[in-house]
């Protein structure tokens, strides 16, 4: 049993001396008898730290993760490659280890990275302020919303079908709580109906959600959509994911008033889905209203430059149930490996990877929308995700191989069909710098054969088992 | 960087400078890929009209990878922090983080596993988190867990959400919640968000509930009363029971911050209570490292009648003869939906069952004893001499795992503030306790020590509370002045706020 506590016997009787009790027993005596546990959990004893591992390690064994196979996962999350100084630094415990920097004198380090951080996503949102950062992605929707309904005193949101699933669903959980009435706007050759939107879009409207590049991977017009939301003076609130802010316009220039994502993308690991962060950024008009923690420079008593959590009287500690928001978490070691990653992108980089993926994505989806039994869903201009429509039922395309032989691994490639009914015989593909041609290749392939299923004969292999032939080439 | 002066610290004479200030342009450190497969590079207007297409690159910073290593590791020694030394703020359980937990969510199988990765390719993670969920059932003695909340105040509004589609399923609609004027913040904040009404309960001289207060309050529109039990003051609520039942029988539900659980495992239970929904922060009593401000996670547990009603998708166990299936069940149809995207925080579940794991039943029973024998015993040494002057304890009897000094003799017979006496504390390397909370202790002094410290530390911080004292009983200014070793001195909070910069002006500069 490891406890990692130090104390020793003659201390703990040491100890019990001092406080005047004659046993541990004795300072649980304020329990009432009647709620005290008269039994031990019921949980296994204690195990050495070898044999944790080799538990652990067993099932992590289990887990079908992206070095074992290409994942051409994507929907929010992606397999990017992150670069090792992102491990070295954030497990330094001087980062790893503190609290919420409550006493700014020893917490520089800490504060100086929130105030590097809102300044790249500033940067690349193209919005003024941010903050020191959010849980993650589609909560930081709900966040958006509770500002706009504040900021507007109006109760109906609407957004767009292009949004992420979870992002909808995680608005109409707290609409519950706001108050608010949730509206969706459909789609339209995979892009968000313009006429839909202006119809959706009323006086009582506090705000429109639209998502670029949206679920379908598809790039939104933003600032022509914008137009209908500004009219009603709603505000329009984009979900961006960021990896792809190197070459896709800001929201910021698209006239959004609040831009937030997901934030795994920069220098997170995929983690099963979390822990990572969400980012927000605003106009700077909506400084005060914002949710979640900010750093601000300022001076010490000798005049040197220094950091602080700045505009708490926004904040839960202080204003209680008026809050702007009860989010005190800024995952701030989740921020900082983003704001290494970019760091080490830098500004030349952060564009190369966005132009990498939008080159090698037109080259996988003219491969994979040619292949027999498969089209394109949409013909939306994209950067790293696309869908595909299968003749074959997309359940059926997933085992890699024949299942008659035992259970197969499932291909990597996400189903519409688990948020989208009406696209349900399509999936989408993503693509990060990890996913070589010869990957993209290896996809086409096992797609060809699923499709014709894994009996049939479709092409010949050659002697490493790549096919010979002219549409996976 | 400026000259070291003679009264200077080196560490303050490294005057702050940010990475957009180091940059160079031409600089870099990644190398991505080449394209490959012999593809050309199209160019990007013929891919992406071109008024979709960014003009301006943003200004990120342009450095080498040596620079970006040292940068950082410069920063990172601009921070105190838990490994360096004694850290016993209060409600925050700074407990020891294992590094076997960070190898293990290390592990690529946990690491690099894709959140949408098919439930066949993902029995080990699920398995995981199913055991993580009956370990969290077992301790809070409640049958369900949902670990989706991110955090303790996700974990606030999902179980208050929670008690409004109880209520409503039950075709009533209450819109008052309670709660103690002890409570953290995020308990109002939260309740707000659910779109209630709070109502503050009065705390009775032993720092419980004031029960004849709760009494006149509570009527048939009081959806929940949220508690933490020990309360704010490390102390045990003994009407517990009493209190359960009152909120019960009046048709409301009752909800457990477990802020404070690192006091009570395998001791006591919110479910045999009387509560029906509880949070647990992985971040405090599972040892999920803090990271200067999360991650951290907040699963809930929640009894039989609030069960239906937990967000989705949920981990469960099939079983079908001799096979055992884990899957992520979304057919819940009275579930309050998500928080959040995927299943959570996986992450910390990993650091979080992998503790569990090494300390067992008895170890995190053991635990609990430990974290409230060091706190009774700092708090018996802190009454003794000067601390026992001046930083009287509010509600004087046993404590749990934490307890509260004011600051108030302090502050009129010495002149120095609770604020002065924690900056002094940064000088003798100490992080100070939690200041100025519970709001109802003047100069508050929050002190939780938890079970990881060793005595000596315990006697080292009780003896620079001593010395500090000692120190303003002769000059007062000592204090009031302080931190001076520390990278950076007091701070002007107010100037930032009246005049905020929040970013480095590269864009933007008018």
């Amino acid at each position: 049993m490891a406890g990692y506590t130090p104390v020793t016997d003659p201390e703990r009787a040491e100890m019990l001396a001092a406080i005047g009790v004659d046993s541990i027993e004795d300072l649980f005596a304020q329990i009432p008898a009647d709620i005290r546990l008269d039994h031990p959990l019921d949980l296994e004893d204690g195990m050495s730290e070898s044999e944790v591992y080799r538990l652990m390690a067993g099932l992590a064994d289990t887990n079908l993760d992206t070095e074992r196979i290409p994942s051409f996962l994507g929907a929010g999350m992606y397999d990017h490659y992150v670069p090792a100084i992102v491990e070295a630094i954030v497990g330094r415990s001087e980062f790893l280890t503190p609290y919420t920097p409550y006493q700014p004198e020893v917490s520089q380090g800490g504060l100086q990275v929130m105030f590097e951080f809102q300044t790249a996503m500033s940067e690349i949102t193209g919005l003024p302020v941010s903050n020191a950062g959010l849980y993650e992605g589609p909560s930081a929707a709900a966040s958006a919303a509770y500002l706009a309904m504040g900021q507007t005193k109006r109760t109906g949101l609407v957004a767009s079908r292009g949004l992420h699933p979870h992002s909808r669903e995680t608005l109409a959980t707290h609409a519950v709580g706001f108050g608010a009435t949730l509206t969706e706007v459909g789609l339209e050759g995979g892009l968000t109906s313009g006429e839909e939107l202006e119809a959706a879009v009323t006086d009582e409207t506090a705000a429109v959600f639209l998502q670029n590049p949206n679920f379908l991977g598809a790039v939104e017009d933003i600032a022509a959509l914008g137009e209908a939301v500004k009219a009603k003076g709603a505000l329009l609130i984009v979900q961006v994911d960021p990896m792809t802010l190197g070459i896709l316009r800001p929201p910021g220039e698209c006239g959004a008033d609040i831009a937030y994502g997901e934030g795994q993308p920069l220098g997170n690991r995929l983690d099963f889905g979390g822990p990572s962060f969400g980012f927000f950024c605003a106009r700077d008009e909506y400084l005060r209203k914002m949710p979640g923690r900010i750093a601000g420079e300022t001076t010490d008593v000798d005049g040197r430059r220094g950091f602080v959590l700045t505009l708490q009287t926004r904040e839960q500690h202080i204003r209680r149930e008026k809050a702007t928001s009860n989010i005190c978490t800024a995952q701030a070691l989740n921020a900082l490996a983003g704001m290494i990653h970019l760091a080490w992108l830098g500004k030349q980089g952060f564009v190369e990877l966005g132009a990498l993926m939008a080159r090698r994505t037109d080259h996988a989806r003219r491969m994979i929308g040619g292949l027999d039994g498969y089209e394109l869903l949409h013909d939306a201009p994209v950067v790293r995700e696309f869908a595909v429509r299968s003749e074959r039922a997309v359940e059926e395309l997933l085992p890699l191989g024949d299942e008659a032989d035992g259970p197969a691994p499932r291909l990597p490639v996400y189903p519409l069909g688990r948020d989208y009914p009406e696209y349900e015989d399509s999936f989408l593909v993503a693509i990060t710098e990890n996913r070589s041609v010869d990957e993209i290749g290896w996809l086409a392939h096992m797609l060809e054969h699923a499709q014709a299923g894994w009996g049939e004969h479709i092409h010949e292999h050659d002697h490493e088992g790549n096919p010979v032939t002219e549409t996976a080439r | 960087m400026t000259e070291p002066t003679l009264t200077e610290t080196p560490q303050q004479a490294d005057r702050a400078t940010t990475i957009y200030e180091k940059s160079v342009p031409g600089r870099r450190a990644a190398q991505l890929p080449p394209l490959g497969g012999g593809l050309e590079e199209t160019p990007l207007e013929q891919l992406i009209p071109a008024n979709l297409l960014r003009e301006t690159p943003a200004d990120l910073p342009e450095v080498s990878e040596p620079e970006i290593v040292r940068h950082y590791n410069r920063l990172s020694r601009r921070n105190f922090d838990l490994d360096t030394g004694f850290y016993p703020l209060g409600s925050c359980t700074m407990k020891y983080n294992p590094r076997l937990n960070e190898r293990v969510a290390a592990l690529p199988g946990h690491a690099k596993l894709h959140p949408a990765t098919d439930p066949a390719d993902a029995q080990g993670a699920l398995q995981l988190m199913y055991l993580l969920q009956e370990s969290l059932s077992e301790i809070t003695g409640l049958p369900t867990v949902s670990l989706q909340p991110s955090a303790g105040s996700q974990g606030e509004l999902a179980g208050l959400l929670l008690a409004r589609a109880y209520h409503a399923d039950q075709g009533r609609n209450p819109t008052k919640v309670l709660t103690p004027d002890t409570a953290h913040g995020t308990n109002p904040a939260s309740v707000t968000m659910a779109g209630y009404e709070v109502v503050k309960v009065a705390t009775d001289e032993q720092g419980g509930v004031d029960v004849e207060d709760l009494r006149d309050k509570i009527d048939d529109d009081v959806a929940c009363l949220m508690l933490t039990n020990p309360n704010t003051l490390g102390v045990f609520d003994e009407n517990i029971v009493e209190i359960a039942g009152l909120v019960h029988e009046a048709g409301g539900l009752l909800y457990y911050d477990g802020a404070n659980l690192n006091a009570i495992m395998g001791q006591a239970r919110p479910g045999d209570m009387g509560f029906d929904i509880v949070h647990v922060n992985l971040h405090k009593s599972f040892s999920q490292p803090h990271g200067g401000g999360g991650p951290g996670a907040g699963p809930i547990a929640v009894s039989e009648r609030v069960d239906p009603f937990i967000p989705r998708p949920q981990v469960v166990r099939l079983e079908e003869g001799e096979e055992v299936f884990y899957d992520l069940d979304y057919d819940r149809p009275k579930s309050i939906g998500r928080l959040r995207g995927f299943q959570g925080n996986f992450g910390v579940f990993v650091r979080s069952l992998a503790y569990i794991l090494s300390l067992g039943g008895d170890g995190l029973s053991e635990a609990s004893q430990l974290a409230v024998l060091n706190a009774n015993y700092l708090k018996k040494r802190l009454s003794e001499g000067r601390a026992g002057k001046y930083l009287p304890v509010a509600f004087d009897r046993h404590c749990m795992h934490e307890f509260v000094l004011s600051g108030a003799p302090m502050k009129k017979e010495l002149g120095i503030k609770t604020l002065d006496l924690a900056k002094r504390l940064l000088d003798f390397g100490f992080h100070p306790p939690t200041v100025y909370f519970p709001l109802l202790v003047d100069e508050a002094l929050m002190i939780e020590p938890v079970e990881t410290e060793a005595k000596e530390h315990l006697d080292a911080f009780a003896e620079a509370i001593e010395k500090i004292l000692e120190e303003a009983e002769g000059d007062r200014s000592v204090a009031q002045n302080a931190p001076y070793t520390t990278p950076v001195r007091r701070l002007d909070e107010v100037g930032a706020t009246r005049k905020p910069k929040i970013r480095h002006q590269n864009r933007f500069a008018q």
